[in-house]
């Protein structure tokens, strides 16, 4: 793992220092609202529905067991217990109060953890593979490239007056985990030739507008990359529309500039850039690398692991849905899901942190991984340990086999604690889980990913969901629109309106329909509801959703 | 023409804690909304926000928000304030938590 230089320490305690006092000026009545909100942005504090939130960056969703452990304890120091993971492999404190706030992010960088740049119009924390490091199909280890792009970017003072957020994913695999292509930029570590060497996308993003990001550079040499990448965000720095919020993603000026003209711009900026950079930075990166070296594996007998895959049909179900391949024989990535059924997705409890530090300590190398998808992962544990471990899991309410199921649900906050929400998300996700566990149709169904946002921002990843919701106010009614066919894999798509929206007692029913649909039509039971999608189109799902006489308009 | 005035509260989230606050009619920042002043009146309205916003150093974005008389106060026409009123959905924090 990397970890703070003096230097980083430094830094992170001063900006800390500073916001102490900020805060205090904010108490004492010296600033105002609108002098202290851009500095408390700046610093990931954000004010919600109901309370303050506090934002903290977990780059590239890597964690060790004490940071870990850390977190659990803010969440009973200072908020109510516990946190939320987020799709940008962030966590989220939801009740801190304003004066505690400096106090939490001087706990934070007793672990080299902070909050800066969670917030605002700079580059936001750099996301990547979950399964970096692990994968049995990576090329090279993505975390060394995002932890460089971190450094670059932390506080680069070209950056800090974007013209709206900027966000890059890194992956080091032919398949995506990262959801690069909804990315400002995304750089997929790829190899031609034998040489490593980077592919660039730009210009994807969910929001208002979603976008697919589209190749920038088929093939980038690591030694270019940040100059590249400067060039970048540094022609979207000058050309990026500032008159309208809504049009200044970099996804907007692609769209209005077209992928060449911007091609043609940032290699004009790439060409002054290059020379600045006088490998100092590919110094730099050899020094990473390093700090990311793989650990110690063994080689032990797996003959445990069989023996509890055999006899315990339930340690079955959890090994064949929560593992995956591992890049050393007799090792696997588990996945503990955040989504036990009817629970929050995301949230973990300050006592199942301390659990899932434990575990990262004592079987898992000391590595712990935040997904996208909202779950943790073990991503290096011997299939040895494996019976232990869900044990252990099972016994804290985190042994849930859902992983990649119909109740593996991504849904942000939504208007339970988002200010900006249009309708909740939280519930609806609650009760599809819940119904499809008491229908025990999740195994049957396969794999599917439900996505759910409160609002047209998409923080829930809606349009790349299968089956996408988003909830709308509709004449002061919660309404909820869907879309189907998404997909943020490699392969990625944006999902497809299926027409008006459903009300809030209406949208597990109308969720059940086209499962009930897709159930009759798959071509087997290996077919997944993805493929059956593509295969047969909207107009089944649309009759299934439409025409049932129970259904009440809602639009 | 100008649309009619709907009865209001004034409304904010506190400084320190973050959480709802309206405004009641002895000039105090209350937590529930029943204990609001009623605004029914749109110039008397305007003002009373004024003098909210006015006071920065208690509490954070104060607006008016729609509400309805009911018989013990008022109470919100819209779901967001009613949700705003209670508390999330998911667990039982917030004024929900301090109500029961
Ligand atoms: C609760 C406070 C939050 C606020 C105020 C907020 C605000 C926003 C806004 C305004 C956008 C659209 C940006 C644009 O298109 O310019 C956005 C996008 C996004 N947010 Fe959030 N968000 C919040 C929480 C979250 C959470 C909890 C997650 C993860 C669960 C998240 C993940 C994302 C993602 C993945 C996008 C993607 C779309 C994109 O920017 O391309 N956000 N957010
Ligand atoms: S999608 Fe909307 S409701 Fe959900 S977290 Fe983002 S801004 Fe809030």
């Amino acid at each position: 793992m990397y970890r703070y230089t003096d230097f980083d320490a430094a830094f992170v305690a001063e900006r800390n220092r500073q916001f102490r006092a900020q805060v205090e000026r904010r108490i004492n009545g010296s600033l105002t609202e609108d002098e202290f909100k851009p500095l408390r942005l700046m610093n990931g504090l954000y004010l919600q529905l109901h309370a303050y939130m506090l934002r903290v960056a977990i780059p590239y969703g890597t964690l060790s067991g004490s940071q870990m452990r850390q977190l659990a304890y803010i969440a009973d120091r200072w908020d109510k217990g516990y946190g939320h993971f987020t799709t940008r492999q962030n966590i989220q404190f939801n009740w801190p109060k304003l004066r505690d706030v400096p106090d939490m992010l001087d706990a934070l960088a007793e672990v080299q953890m902070h909050a800066i740049q969670t917030s605002g119009n700079t580059i936001r924390n750099v996301t990547a593979d979950h399964f970096a490091g692990a994968a049995a199909d990576e090329i090279a280890d993505p975390r060394p490239v995002a932890e460089l792009i971190r450094q670059w970017s932390t506080d680069h003072p070209e950056f800090q007056f974007l013209p709206r957020k900027f966000k890059i994913a890194v992956s080091g695999s032919e398949n995506d985990r990262a959801v690069l292509r909804a990315h400002d930029v995304a750089v997929q570590i790829v190899e031609q030739d034998g040489e490593i060497g980077y592919r660039i996308f730009v210009g994807g993003g969910l929001g208002r507008t979603p976008m697919i990001g589209k190749v920038l550079r088929d093939f980038l040499p690591e030694a270019d990359l940040l100059p590249y990448l400067e060039a970048v965000v540094s022609v979207w720095n000058l050309l990026g529309r500032r008159d309208n919020k809504y049009k200044a993603r970099i996804k907007i000026t692609v769209h209005e500039h077209g992928i060449s003209e911007i091609s043609r711009l940032v290699e004009d900026r790439f060409a002054v850039l290059r020379p600045a950079f006088s490998g100092i930075d590919q110094a730099l990166f050899d020094t990473i690398k390093a700090d990311f070296a793989a650990p110690d594996f063994a080689h032990r007998d797996s003959a445990d692991f069989d023996r509890a895959y055999d006899r315990d049909p339930v340690f079955r179900a959890w090994a064949d849905t929560n593992l995956s391949d591992h890049r050393i024989p007799g090792y696997a990535i588990a996945q503990i899901s955040l989504k036990a059924h009817g629970a929050t997705p995301g949230d973990a409890t300050s006592s199942q942190m301390r659990v899932l530090a434990d575990l990262a300590e004592r079987y898992g190398h000391d590595e712990l991984r935040i997904s996208h998808e909202q779950n943790v992962v073990l991503p290096h544990v011997h299939k040895a340990d494996l019976p232990q471990i869900h044990t252990i899991l099972k016994a804290h309410g985190l042994a849930t086999a859902n992983i990649g199921k119909i109740s593996d649900i991504i849904a942000c906050p939504g208007m339970d604690y988002c200010a900006l929400a249009t309708a909740r998300s939280i519930p609806v996700a609650q009760k599809i889980a819940t119904r499809f566990d008491a229908l025990k149709l999740e195994h049957e169904i396969g794999d599917l990913k439900i996505k759910i946002s409160g609002c047209i921002n998409a923080c829930g990843h809606h349009h790349v969901g299968h089956i996408g919701i988003l909830g709308l106010d509709r004449a002061g009614v919660e309404t909820y629109q869907i879309t189907l066919g998404g997909d943020a894999t490699q392969d990625a798509a944006l999902g497809d309106r299926t027409g008006p929206g459903f009300g809030y007692d209406e949208i597990v029913p109308a969720i059940e329909r086209l499962i009930g649909t897709y159930l009759d039509l798959r071509g087997d039971a290996q077919e997944t509801f993805l493929q059956t999608y593509r295969r047969i189109g909207m107009a089944p799902f649309k009759s299934a959703l439409y025409d049932s006489e129970t259904r009440v308009a809602a639009e | 023409m100008p649309k009619a005035f709907t009865p209001k509260v004034v409304t904010a989230n506190a400084l320190l804690e973050g959480d709802v606050v309206y405004l009641s009619e002895d000039d105090r920042w209350v937590r529930r909304l029943n204990e609001a002043e009623l605004l029914t009146d749109e110039a008397h309205a305007d003002l009373r926000l004024i003098e909210a916003q006015a006071r920065h150093a208690e509490v954070v974005g104060a607006y008016l928000a729609d509400v309805k008389p009911g018989p013990n106060g008022p109470e919100p026409t819209h779901f967001r304030e009613d949700f705003r009123r209670t508390g999330p959905s998911n667990h039982a924090h917030g004024k929900q938590a301090e109500a029961s």
